[in-house]
This record gives C-alpha cells, sequence and structure tokens, in this order.
C-alpha cells in the first residue's frame, strides 16, 4: 500500500524526521491561507499524488506571490495528473502540500528497503539526490552504499557512520544523519514498511537534514496488525476496476490489449497473457480468479473484464485442481445468461472434472468455443478478437 | 528413491481443524500419506478425521514421531506456527499460508538458519512425491510416479507441466513448489542440489516467473554443477514493470526480474528453454530423445 507523500510525512515526523515547514490544503482559500501562514516570498506547492515524476508533470513547483499560490492550486486539483509512471487516465489530485522552500546546500538520496538477495533490511545512501536513482546506479555503482543491516541485532551506530562518512558530513549533519537513520529504521520496522525512500534528503545552509520528498510503502501483508495505516488507504489513487477486485479477491490488473483472460492461479494467467501475445494478440488484462471461485466471483471476473472497452474477445483459462471444471462451467454459463456477452468467448478447461465441465458448456447452446488444449484455446481467442474488431 | 519426502515421511497438519487444514488434511490422507495427527491450540485430545489433535507441535512430536508438518493456519499466525515447529524438531516444514508479512520471514528465514530443518515456502503449492507422500494442494491424481524431478513458484501453472510429463509416460520424482512470496525457504538451487544427488530423477523441470533473480541464480548453478538435462518455462515476458503479478513476489521492480534477462541466463547456462507452457513436456521429451 502506498501512502501519500504528506502521510509519509507525518510519519516521519513522529519518528523524529525533520521535514519543511508546511500545510496540507484541499482548495484555494486554504492553500492561500497556508501561505499567508507560512510567511515568506515564496513557496512550494506539491500536488498529492500516488505517483514519481510530478515534477516534469508540473505538480510541483515553486511560486513567489499569493495569487500563483491559489492559481496553481486550483489547476492542480481541477485537473487529473498524468506523469510517466501513471496508467494511461491519470490520477486525481485532491490534496496540495504548501511548504516553506528550504535553503538547500547539497541534496542527497537514502532509502530503507527489504533486499530479496540477501534476506534483509537495506539502507541505500549516496551523495547524488535529488535525480533518479536508478541512473546513478547504472552509472556508477560506486556512488551508493549499501548497508545491511541484522534482523536480530538492527540497525547499529557504525553502519550510521560509515553512511555519514561516505556521504561526507561532519558537524551537525552527520550527528543528525545517525537520529534521522534510526528513526528510519523504527519506522520501518514499526511499521511493516517495504520502502522507505527520502529524495532528496538535503543538507541545509544551517548544516542540519531535511527530508524535501517522502515515498513509503506499507506491505500490505501486514496491513491487519496496523489499522492506523489502514485508515490512510486512498481508493481515488487506484484504476477503479483494481479496487473493485480486490473487495471479490480477485486479482486484477488492466492493460492495453485486446484479448482477456480469466485464469485460476497468478503463474498460469501470466503465462495466459504470454501466450496471447506470442500467437499475435494483446493481452487486455492479467486476471486470477484464485483457488476457491464461486459463481458469483466468476460472475464479478467477467464484469470487470467488459469494464475495459477495448476488450474483443474472452479467453477462460482454468486448470481445476481443488476447483472442480463442471462448477467452473456452471459459473460461466449462469455469467452469461446474467450479464449477457455479445463478444467471442472462449473456454480451455482441463483438470478436475473437466469432461463434465465441458459437457455441460456444450449442452448449454450458448455461444462459447469450448477447448480443451491451451494453444488451440489461445489461437482462437487471438483470432476471434481480430475478426472481432473487423 | 525421490527428494525430502517419501512414504516414510509422518506428516503433521499445523491449523489441522480449521476449514483449509481440514480439507487438505483430507486430501492428504486420502492421498495415502502417512498422515500422523494434528495440532491445534486449544484442541488438543480431541480426534478430528480419525486422527489425534494435539495443543503443541512439540506434544505431537512426542506422541507420534512426526518429523514433516503443513501448515494451513492464518498468515497473522504462520511466522509462529513455523518456528514453534522448527524449534519441536520438525524436519520438513511446508507453510502453504499466503499473505505472511514479509518482515516476518526476514525474521523467522534468520531464526532457522542455526537449525537443520527445510522450510517450503509460504505461499506455496506444497510438495509431492507421487504414490507416496503429498503435502499440499495440488489434486493428487494428475501426478505419476517417475522420473522428472519439477520445481516452481506457481501452483496451477505446474499442473500443466506435472499433467503434460504424467500422459508422456516420463512422470515425477518429486514437485516442490517454492513458493510465490520474495523471501521465502527452499530455493531452485536447494532443490537442483538434491534432484541431481537423486538417482530417480533423471532431468528437470524448472517453472519460473517475474521478479527476484533466483532464475538467474539457479541458471549459474546449472551450469557448473548440474549433469541431468534441464527444461525451464518463465512467466511474465507480458508483465508490466513495477506491478505485482497476484504472487508477492512476481514484481519487475527497478527493472530487475524480467523474464527476457532470466531467459538469457538460462540459455547461456546450457538449459532448454520453452516458451509455451503447453510444450514443457514436450520439450523434455524432445530433449530426452536426443540424448539417445
Amino acid at each position: 500500500m502506498n501512502l501519500h507523500e504528506f502521510q509519509a510525512k507525518q510519519l516521519f515526523n513522529r519518528y523524529g524526521i525533520m521535514t519543511p515547514e508546511g500545510y496540507l490544503v484541499t482548495n484555494i482559500s486554504e492553500a492561500r491561507q497556508a501561505a499567508k501562514q507560512l510567511g515568506g516570498k515564496h513557496w512550494v506547492v506539491k500536488a498529492q499524488a500516488h505517483t514519481g515524476g510530478r515534477g516534469k508533470a508540473g505538480g510541483v513547483k515553486i511560486v513567489d506571490s499569493l495569487d500563483h499560490v491559489s492559481n496553481l492550486a486550483y489547476k492542480i486539483l481541477s485537473r487529473r495528473l498524468f506523469t510517466h509512471q501513471t496508467i494511461t487516465e491519470g490520477l486525481p489530485v485532491n490534496h496540495v502540500l504548501i511548504e516553506k522552500p528550504s535553503n538547500i546546500k547539497q541534496e542527497l538520496y537514502i532509502a530503507v528497503l527489504i533486499d530479496r538477495l540477501s534476506e534483509s533490511v537495506v539502507f541505500m545512501v549516496s551523495p547524488w539526490g535529488g535525480v533518479d536513482i536508478e541512473a546513478v546506479a547504472t552509472k556508477d555503482s560506486n556512488a551508493i552504499l549499501n548497508l545491511y543491516v541484522d534482523p536480530i541485532i538492527g540497525l547499529q551506530n557504525y553502519q550510521c557512520r560509515r553512511a555519514g562518512y561516505f556521504l561526507g558530513l561532519f558537524g551537525m549533519a552527520f550527528k543528525h544523519l545517525q537520529v534521522l537513520m534510526h528513526g528510519l529504521y523504527q519506522l520501518f520496522i514499526e511499521n511493516d514498511a517495504s520502502l522507505v525512500e527520502i529524495n532528496p534528503l538535503v543538507i541545509t545552509k544551517r548544516n542540519g537534514l531535511l527530508a524535501i520528498d517522502a515515498k513509503l510503502d506499507i506491505d500490505d501483508n501486514s496491513i491487519f496488525r496496523h489499522a492506523r495505516l489502514e485508515i490512510m488507504f486512498d481508493p481515488t489513487q487506484e484504476a477503479k476496476s483494481e479496487v473493485i477486485a480486490k473487495q471479490f479477491g480477485l486479482n486484477y490488473i488492466s492493460l492495453d490489449g485486446t484479448v482477456a483472460c480469466m485464469v485460476n492461479g497468478a503463474g498460469l494467467a501470466m503465462a495466459t497473457m504470454d501466450l496471447i501475445q506470442m500467437e499475435g494478440g494483446e493481452p487486455a488484462n492479467f486476471l486470477d480468479v484464485g483457488g476457491r471461485t464461486t459463481p458469483d466471483r466468476i460472475a464479478e471476473a467477467f464484469k470487470l473484464i467488459l469494464s475495459n472497452r477495448k476488450v474483443m474477445s474472452i479467453l477462460v483459462n482454468i486448470f481445476g485442481g481443488i476447483i472442480r471444471c463442471d462448477l467452473i462451467a456452471e459459473g460461466v454459463i449462469q455469467a452469461v445468461r446474467d450479464i449477457g456477452i455479445s463478444i467471442p468467448l472462449i473456454v480451455r478447461l482441463e483438470g478436475t472434472h473437466s469432461n463434465l465441465g465441458r459437457t455441460l458448456l456444450s449442452n448449454s447452446n450458448m455461444n462459447i468455443s469450448i477447448s480443451q488444449n491451451l494453444t488451440n484455446a489461445v489461437k482462437q481467442a487471438v483470432k476471434a478478437a481480430q475478426e472481432w474488431r473487423e | 528413491m525421490s527428494i525430502l519426502v517419501n512414504k516414510y515421511t509422518r506428516v503433521i497438519c499445523q491449523g489441522f481443524t480449521g476449514k483449509e487444514g481440514t480439507f487438505h488434511s483430507k486430501q492428504t490422507i486420502s492421498y495415502g500419506t502417512n498422515f500422523v495427527g494434528g495440532v491445534t491450540p486449544g484442541k488438543g485430545g480431541r480426534v478430528h478425521l480419525e486422527f489425534q489433535v494435539f495443543n503443541t507441535v512439540h506434544e505431537a512430536v512426542e506422541m507420534t514421531g512426526a518429523d514433516a508438518s503443513m501448515i494451513y493456519v492464518p498468515a497473522a499466525f504462520a511466522a509462529d506456527a513455523i518456528l514453534e515447529a522448527a524449534d519441536a524438531g520438525i524436519k520438513i516444514i511446508v507453510c502453504i499460508t499466503e499473505g505472511v508479512p514479509i518482515q516476518d520471514m526476514l525474521r523467522v528465514k534468520y531464526a532457522l538458519n542455526s537449525k537443520n530443518v527445510v522450510l517450503i515456502g509460504p505461499n506455496c503449492p506444497g510438495i509431492i512425491t507421487p504414490g507416496e507422500c503429498k503435502m499440499g494442494i495440488m489434486p493428487g491424481y494428475i501426478h505419476l510416479s517417475g522420473k522428472v524431478g519439477i520445481m516452481s513458484r506457481s501452483g496451477t501453472l505446474t499442473y500443466e507441466a506435472i499433467y503434460q510429463t504424467t500422459h508422456n509416460g516420463l512422470g515425477q520424482s518429486t514437485w516442490v513448489g517454492i513458493g510465490g512470496d520474495p523471501i521465502h525457504g527452499i530455493n531452485f538451487i536447494n532443490c537442483l542440489a538434491l534432484f541431481e544427488d537423486d538417482p530417480k530423477t533423471e532431468s528437470i523441470i524448472m517453472v519460473g516467473e517475474i521478479g527476484g533473480q533466483s532464475e538467474e541464480d539457479a541458471a549459474n548453478y546449472i551450469q557448473h554443477y548440474i549433469t541431468k538435462p534441464v527444461v525451464a518455462y518463465i512467466a511474465g515476458l507480458t508483465a508490466p514493470v513495477g506491478r505485482r503479478m497476484g504472487h508477492a513476489g512476481a514484481i519487475i521492480s527497478r527493472g530487475k526480474g524480467t523474464a527476457e534477462a532470466k531467459l538469457v541466463a538460462l540459455k547461456d547456462a546450457g538449459v532448454h528453454i520453452t516458451f509455451s507452457p503447453a510444450e514443457m513436456g514436450r520439450r523434455l521429451l524432445d530433449i530426452l530423445g536426443s540424448d539417445d
């Protein structure tokens, strides 16, 4: 689960990590009021949306008058934000952060994440902040220091000192880094984070450290023990179809193609998408209906697929293990009857009770192509999509 | 022969009396697995599915001589259940539970380092040695005792490989489903080493997917240590970057973990690649045929 920058900064402050002074606003009069309150002659106006690249997309700007603050806030709040990371329809912006600009001496990078390879929590620090860290990593791997934390003894002071020397810090900033790193680690563990990133972390002219930006991801699997974080979830930042899918226990990701698929199991779902492409089609989605599929779930899955207007054919690919293919077939028949599906539907059933399932489908007298062979089923679905478009 | 589990493996179930535990224990028992009892805290002393229920794994081990446990407890209790099994002396721990917090697994893995146990999973379909021992959610009947060692991260996708090798008569020595989580127990390299040493296993199928670099590591290992033919399939060529594809571990992050990179590494290591999940069994037959 992603948090907004302002939510992450609230958490930062609770763990002693300094952030710029600022206010969260939701309309232009609040924006103006916030700027007045902050004083000064310059303000940073930041769109709050779950995406990187906000600056380039015009969602983050420094302005020099109260009118500009309200104008920009209006502009940001009244349209969706499109960045290179957002889904095609962009993201709505419901909150704007108005902050005091900082006196920046140098921009640094720091992140805490879980490293799959070493199976530990790792701190990544770099003196190259404010830029794309992946570009830094490709250019010069020595520009990043990785510090691996022992899960039992936790972060140690010597590791903070290493980071400080690596970043070339001295005096107050050096001391601040120790406090900041311990705060970050505690935040990371106590909130079951999977990623905390501060880019940039800046050294101010007074030699202090300030988190100018904040990115925080919480492990979805841990939400059950973090009621306080759960209420921070902002469903407006997710594709609507994916939010609905989650409610029904479906795993759904919308894509750009025309051949939709409904599959049991994540691996088989990915493999089905790959096969669609191999046969010359483009997958319209990833959809895993899970191991315990009921007729209701199948109906919801069809509705999700059909909510994507680009879909020209649907392939149902089920390898019945624990779930029985005859029950799947009944679910499909019921869904087709209830929802009404006009585009071509191809069903491939294999595994438990697949013969019975296929018989049920063919006896239903519905316009369903039935297949036992996976490759043939995919070929049919791709061909049907192409023909349907014409 | 086989790897890790066989007809002598004495299996218990943690979360025995729950819905999932009950359903899958029934299947495991009817498959003919050497099932010896179950554990549900607070329900000790009862009889469930004609087997004794114990309050603790320690008690179950003492009374039944169990050496393997399959875990079907809810995600919130999975770490605790794994640690309990390890502490009680269980040697093979299969954690089926999906959705275990990743930081729980960091600590669990660290704690297991000092113990002589094999953890399979979490978020995995389990392990099966056909005709002998089934610890997991896979449908038993699609398997055939035979000579292909199968290892995979996914469930139903692997059923395809199983089914194909059953139909073409090769059969399986053991299938290990290592699971779809980013931090998990047994990995591909561990399985490869065991398959290489197992006389019954004559060839290996690996079913991988995007995310992490366990397939790349496996490729490197195969190149240096594996003499048996290996066929690999990798799912997720069409997966978009940065999106989690169902499995917690199936994500291309920071440009790493792509199917392309895995396929290149495997090809370079001399692994036989198949691009279609429908062709895994046939590809293996072709290779075995050409070796003769």
